[in-house]
């Protein structure tokens, strides 16, 4: 696999410090007052132009999160963060609505390159775009809404989705363009009150991608978003809707990355997903937002409700992640299985290194007949690195004959760091059939040295062993990504042996 | 050529090897033969760089470079390979990967170019075909599942791919049945030459019916109590290790 050998040169290329992500974009932004109350709300509604339902649905939210208290049971520690020290707006300042790329601020388009992230539509080869979407480099296209801060600030190929019907864009566009959907799918997976973090998003929430995937409709491309912290003090709350109709396919990429800062960034995302019949959608994350120093300083504060419902018969939803970022990831990316036969898919691979602490995992509600749910976890603790699978799994009285797997590994690498497994299983049917399986292991020394008999250097060695580990996850990573995958994990665990 | 001069090594403070003088010169291949417990694995792990084996004193050298002062992955690259007694699983790791990985690893420290996908698997199918092995050994996780005359067998197919200008097979014969010993030994066979120097050790003259090697030495409490031709494998094997050990 070349892969193998990318990993390795990624290393050998990476900086110092691991993260090469960590630069700032000098741009002129726009902020809102920092701080949070119905004023700023009504403020963000206002920037978006927003109708009337928006903005009541947002105050509802508000009202809701003022009540609420941040969850504590997650196996996270940090200190108590202060709502009202943060930016809850920052748009980098240009012409409202960019038509084109050309319209786009150069330094935005600069940064985008310099992340890997392209904009631009690939050209399609004459005469072959009726045999599909192969670009001159032979790769399959991606499009992509990028999101900078608070606003997207680039979705690409649009014009064609549109031909097959997809609607790819911006929420905050969608929101004027295709009201009626919006209104009729927001918030019914993850309502506004669903817990702490999910409702100050729907308070704040700025932009986010939407997408729609009509009856009957493969998707032709991969769609993907690629989100960007940027400014100092600012929390990114994005909000992403996607909803495959009857029978519809579609594979979405998500992307993130943050600059180096000391002091700590809210991310705090809601994410739906609605398939309806014979529909699929299969969401795939790579998360490497700044996890902080090597003495755990700084890093993005990553609370994020993911949730997906299969409202349809023979539906599908599969979740992806590959959590390598982040100080604290605190996320679990679920399914509603309420259609009968509908299937519902978690992989995950997280990685926590130096003072990283992740709680993640999944939630499968198995509601109707013949549901069925796959969990494969696998997490890899390094240096101080703390690691919970927290999972429920919930079969209810109706779910006759349904099934769950889960699977739940860990690797340690070095005797300082933590690995914990939290399974919680309600089973209320009796034709149902739970099972669960769970490993802890470490790096054996064995294994270093044989890799190193063979000419592996320590480093090659951890990545190679590391990528084998997680192998079951990321098979089901859409190809681009796994390579990507693969190289962060190893520059992830930089410096964890030794 | 190898050269070991008065090699003392520890492990865990207990003195294992107490003073190893041995030379296997260019071309040639050497066994050594010895009794349980008498530091046949710790000499092969010590030349190897295993951690936890300790060198008190002595010194190694291979073609006049120090080998004790090299990591274990510049030994390898300098052409030194160990088959290993009990190969080791990596999980999830495909064996094509991890051959291509490590051959690369190899051919970069020494400045020459990296194969390609393509370039390696036709390399190792004909290794393979050489060898009597099948194709889908590359697809396999390395070592998982592997029966144990297979990982002995996938160590060859290492060394076949490695190119080794000394390999230490460290009881490579031990659990192999007699069509697996064969092949073992014939991937040893096939790579004898001029610019090949082995060190097999063994504990039974058996493999050395097939590896005829050209001086045998004896290794007893961590010393070479005694060296000779082939014969002396065949002496050994009639008399046992005690009448050796009485005469030294």
């Amino acid at each position: 696999m070349p892969a193998v050998t990318e990993t390795i040169e990624t290393v050998q290329q990476a900086t110092e410090s691991g993260y090469k992500w960590g630069f700032e974009t000098d741009i002129e932004m726009e902020f809102a007052p920092k701080g949070l109350n119905e004023d700023i709300v009504r403020f963000i509604s206002a920037k978006k132009n927003e109708p009337a339902w928006l903005l009541e649905w947002r105050l509802r939210a508000f009202a809701a999160w003022k009540t609420m208290e941040e969850p504590r049971w997650a196996a996270v520690k940090y200190p108590p963060i202060d709502y009202q020290d943060s930016y809850y707006y920052a748009a980098p300042k240009q012409k409202v609505g960019p038509k084109s790329l050309d319209e786009v601020d150069p330094e935005l388009l600069k940064t985008y390159a310099k992340l890997g992230i392209p904009l631009r539509e690939q050209e399609i080869l004459a005469g072959v775009e009726g045999a599909g979407s192969v670009p001159a480099e032979g790769r399959m296209p991606i499009a992509v809404d990028a999101v900078f801060d608070s606003v997207s600030v680039a979705t690409s190929y649009k014009e064609r989705l549109g031909k097959e019907g997809i609607i790819f864009c911006a929420i905050s566009e969608a929101v004027q363009t295709h009201p009626e959907l919006v209104r009729k799918y927001l918030g019914t997976v993850v309502p506004q009150g669903d817990n702490f973090f999910a409702a100050l998003n729907s308070a704040v929430f700025t932009d986010g991608s939407f997408v729609y995937i009509p009856k009957g409709v493969r998707c032709p491309m991969e769609l993907s978003t690629y989100f960007r912290i940027n400014a100092k003090s600012t929390g990114q709350f994005e909000r992403t809707l996607i909803i495959a109709d009857e029978g519809s396919h579609v594979s979405y990429l998500e992307g993130c990355t943050a600059p180096m800062r000391d002091e700590n960034q809210l991310h705090a995302a809601v994410v739906e997903l609605v398939a309806l019949d014979d529909a699929t959608i299969k969401y795939s994350t790579v998360q490497n937002w700044y996890p902080g120093d090597a003495e755990g300083k700084g890093g993005i504060y990553n609370f994020v409700t993911k949730r997906g419902a299969c409202r349809g018969a023979r539906s599908k939803i599969s979740w992806t992640q590959v959590e390598t970022g982040s100080a604290i990831t605190w996320k679990y990316p679920s399914c509603i299985l309420q259609g009968e036969d509908s299937v519902g898919e978690f992989y995950s691979v997280a990685i926590t290194n130096n003072y990283q602490q992740a709680d993640t995992g999944t939630k499968m509600f198995h509601i109707g007949p013949r549901t069925r749910s796959t969990i494969v976890s696998k997490g890899i603790s390094a240096g101080h690195g703390q690691n919970t699978y927290r999972g429920l799994v919930r079969i209810g009285a109706k779910a006759h004959g349904a099934r769950n797997f889960t699977q739940c590994d860990s690797l340690l690498i070095g005797d300082l760091c933590g690995a914990h497994t939290v399974p919680y299983i309600e089973n209320r049917c009796v034709s149902a059939k739970v099972e669960h399986e769970a490993t802890t292991s470490r790096i054996a020394e064995d294994q270093l040295f044989y890799c190193r008999q063979r000419g592996l250097t320590q480093e090659e060695a951890v990545g190679l062993i590391v990528n084998g580990f997680c192998r079951e996850v990321l098979k089901e990573l859409p190809m681009e990504f796994a390579v990507e995958a693969q190289k962060l994990l190893q520059i992830s665990l930089e410096g964890s042996v030794g | 050529m190898l050269k070991i001069e008065g090699l003392t090594a520890e492990v865990d403070g207990k003195a294992i090897l107490k003073g190893i003088d041995l030379e296997v010169p260019k071309g040639e291949v050497h066994a050594i033969m010895g009794p349980n417990g008498s530091g046949k694995s710790t000499l092969s792990y010590v030349l190897s760089g295993r951690e936890g084996y300790e060198v008190t004193g002595g010194s190694a050298t291979f073609n006049g470079h120090d080998i004790l002062a090299m990591e274990p992955e510049e030994r390898a690259a300098a052409g030194l390979f160990l088959a290993f007694q009990y190969p080791v699983e990596l999980p999830g790791v495909g064996n094509a990967t991890f051959l291509r990985t490590a051959l690369n690893a190899q051919r970069k420290a020494r400045g020459e170019a990296e194969l390609d996908a393509m370039q390696f698997l036709k390399l190792a199918r004909e290794r393979m075909k050489a060898l009597s092995m099948s194709d889908d050994m590359l697809k396999r996780g390395v070592n998982v599942g592997f029966s144990g005359g297979e990982k002995k067998r996938n160590e060859i197919l290492q060394m076949a791919l490695l190119k080794p200008s000394i390999a230490i097979l460290d009881e490579t014969d031990s659990g192999l049945d007699i069509d697996a010993l064969r092949i073992v030994a014939d991937g040893v066979n096939a790579m004898r030459g001029p610019d090949f120097s082995a060190l097999v050790i063994t504990h039974y003259q058996r493999l050395l019916d097939y590896i005829v090697p050209d001086r045998v030495h004896v290794l007893m409490a961590g010393r070479i109590v005694k060296s000779g031709g082939p014969e002396l494998a065949k002496e050994l094997e009639a008399q046992g290790y005690g009448a050796v050990q009485a005469a030294a």
